[in-house]
């Protein structure tokens, strides 16, 4: 995945996690350690598919505007990179057996990658967020019991 | 008359196992939905999973659970599973091969509730895991899969044409 395409869902996650607040996208890029202005060109693709909208007026920023539940992890890949695994040659009939079999191994790859990416959407994603949220608090609480634990037997 | 909700809006739902009288309607949906008409299929299914081995194999069909329009007795949807041992070196989990939805009763969480009892179920009798099959290219099945938590296994299925078979 291009760094264009993870920032973008990465984005896009932030927005629709919390789709009635606008969230600056200052506050995007030093959450995820990226440029504002890289962040700026990826929000501005995000805007023309329809899926955020920047919000004028005091601290601005970005919305999502988009359905969580339709937009898939490829949609947003698709905006960003080709998808296509294609031959390199102008003239395919020029490939040799072992240029095409390695051609057959790179898209039965890439076709396992669009049918996963394709099958996963922002919503899913949300929730698969909010499970390792959980899983942190209750290793969080362990780790804190343990050591509370230890310091009890000290 | 509408069919009654749930207080989440979802459409009050009784799932419980499939009977013979279920098998035309089940015949007709999966006809419906797949294009081809499959009643020896369905019915030898029926007698494998729906009649033998209750505790491992489960033929479950959702009906309205109060009045509605369709008749109380029409099937919204149906799930098939079964629990499975030591093929493919796996210990014994439970399989989802089959769940259809009615097309007209989509987005009321009938794929989910169907999903969910069939997975009570295998944790009833000391399964901890589910898996499934799906088409590369059925990215709406797929989607739902994902959307009720299934990630990738550790499994990739591969296959041979025999005709490329020396």
């Amino acid at each position: 995945m291009q760094k264009s395409s993870r920032l973008a869902i990465l984005a896009l996650l932030e927005l629709a996690s919390n789709p009635d607040r606008q969230i600056s996208t200052a506050e995007i890029g030093e959450k995820y350690r990226v440029s504002a202005h890289h962040l700026a060109k990826v929000l501005l693709v995000l805007g023309r598919a329809g899926w955020v909208q920047s919000v004028r007026g005091v601290g601005g920023g970005y919305k999502f505007s988009g359905n969580a539940r339709r937009i898939t992890l490829y949609d947003v890949i698709s905006l960003f990179e080709e998808t296509e695994v294609k031959c390199r040659l102008s003239d395919p009939s020029q490939a040799n057996p072992e240029e095409w079999a390695l051609f057959d191994v790179s898209k039965e790859i890439n076709d396992i990658s669009v049918a996963t990416y394709s099958s996963i959407t922002l919503s899913t994603m949300l929730m698969q967020i909010e499970k390792r949220k959980k899983a942190q608090k209750i290793s969080g609480s362990d780790a804190a019991s343990d050591a509370g634990a230890k310091v009890s037997a000290q | 008359m509408p069919h009654d909700k749930d207080p989440d809006g979802a459409t009050a739902l009784t799932i419980c196992p499939a009977t013979s009288q279920d098998l035309d309607q089940v015949v007709a949906l999966d006809a419906r939905v797949t294009g081809t008409a499959k009643p020896e299929y369905w019915r030898d299914i029926f007698e494998r999973y729906g009649a033998r081995r209750p505790d491992e194999r489960f033929f479950l069909v959702a009906k309205p659970a109060g009045g509605n329009d369709a008749g109380p007795d029409t099937i919204f949807g149906f799930i098939v599973g079964e629990v499975r041992g030591w093929e493919f070196g796996s210990e014994p989990c439970g399989w989802v091969f089959a769940v259809t939805v009615d097309p007209d009763r989509r987005e009321q969480h009938i794929g989910e509730r169907l999903f969910r009892d069939i997975c009570a179920r295998f944790r009833q009798v000391g399964i901890g895991k589910v898996r499934n099959m799906v088409r590369r290219d059925d990215t709406l099945v797929m989607s739902f899969f994902r959307s009720e938590g299934m990630v990738a296994g550790p499994y990739i299925q591969l296959e041979l044409d025999l005709n490329d078979l020396d």
